[in-house]
């Protein structure tokens, strides 16, 4: 498993609390970890911090999994 | 009751006559207060008298980038942030016909833009502990209206909206965000009142006096408290009576 994807992975598991085993890829922040709007945004403001990226609303509005964040920073760093 | 032992807080505008009783009100309770305000010597000189646990950081906060600059410097000085108060406020007054726009974009700069860019900061850092009070004073002029005080009047209004707003968005996160309303305050400037003009004012208000800024100071004190947990995206209305909505 990339570097990166770790990184995400330990963000979502500290910010939701939830067990590690659920947070696979294709996970969603929302429908599977049981976060809510906020926890989202408070997800990316996290990802923004230790990627040392910016994740603008357009694209952070497209960030539903686990996947879809690690592509993104991915692409981006 | 009312123990803000360990907690952080910053309060603007606490050079004037409400804005030092806060301070001196959270700072009494145990509070870490950051104290910000124009007038610097009068600043350092508050800082000087609380003594411990207060921190002075001067800031016009007309300006945009001195206001985010604040709140990070006050995060920073204070080890973290439980606690802001939207103390800071200007009034540019005159009647809506002859008000010069510059005097409407300053009053609304300072008592709102510069109240939200604030809380915005401080939000993020109370969602990651899951804990935080703002509390921004506003006045009943927001509510009720007053010839000469279009700006300062929709700069109020427009903070009492803001603040159910964010209420609304952070209360899961333990935060809430509360507005203190004084009436008539005694200050240097009701001071400069003659003996009938005081007559009229006082005349409308049912306590027959008008109120100090202690009276506000505690308002904010409960506010901040644990206490007031469960009270988020309300008006606290301190005015003797003088308006009761």
């Amino acid at each position: 498993m990339s570097d990166i994807a770790e990184r995400v992975k330990k963000i979502v598991i500290e910010h939701l609390g939830v067990e590690e085993d659920k947070v696979t890829e294709n996970a969603s922040f929302i429908e599977d970890l049981g976060a809510d709007s906020l926890d989202t945004v408070e997800l990316v403001m996290a990802f923004e911090e230790e990627f040392g990226c910016e994740i603008p609303d357009d694209a952070a509005e497209k960030i539903q999994t686990v996947k879809d964040a690690i592509d993104f920073i991915s692409k981006a760093s | 009751m009312f123990d803000l032992t360990g907690r952080k807080a910053l309060v603007t505008g606490a050079t004037g006559g409400i804005g030092e009783a806060i301070a001196r009100a959270l700072h009494g309770a145990g509070a870490t207060v950051v104290i910000s305000g124009t007038r610097t010597e009068k600043l350092d000189a508050l800082a000087g008298d609380l003594g411990e646990r207060a921190i002075a950081a001067p800031c016009d906060l007309s300006d945009r980038a001195a206001v985010k600059a604040l709140a990070k410097t006050a995060v920073e000085q204070a080890g973290g942030m439980d606690i802001l108060v939207n103390n800071a406020g200007l009034t540019r007054d005159g009647l809506a016909m002859r008000m010069k726009e510059e005097d409407w974009d300053k009053v609304l700069e300072v008592n709102l833009t510069a109240g939200f860019l604030l809380s915005q900061a401080m939000l993020r850092t109370m969602m990651k502990q899951r804990h935080g009070r703002i509390i921004s004073i506003t006045s009943i002029v927001g509510a009720a209206g007053n010839p000469g005080q279009a700006n300062y009047a929709a700069s109020k209004a427009g903070v009492t909206g803001m603040s159910k707003s964010l209420a609304q968005e952070v209360a899961t996160r333990g935060i809430t965000v509360n507005c203190v309303a004084p009436g008539f305050i005694a200050t240097a400037m009701t001071d400069a009142l003659d003996d009938r003009q005081r007559e009229t004012l006082l005349s409308g208000i049912p306590m027959g006096r008008m109120g100090s800024p202690d009276d506000i100071a505690a308002a904010v004190l409960y506010l901040a408290s644990d206490e007031a947990g469960y009270v988020t995206g309300q008006t606290l209305h301190v005015n003797g009576g003088m308006a009761m909505i």
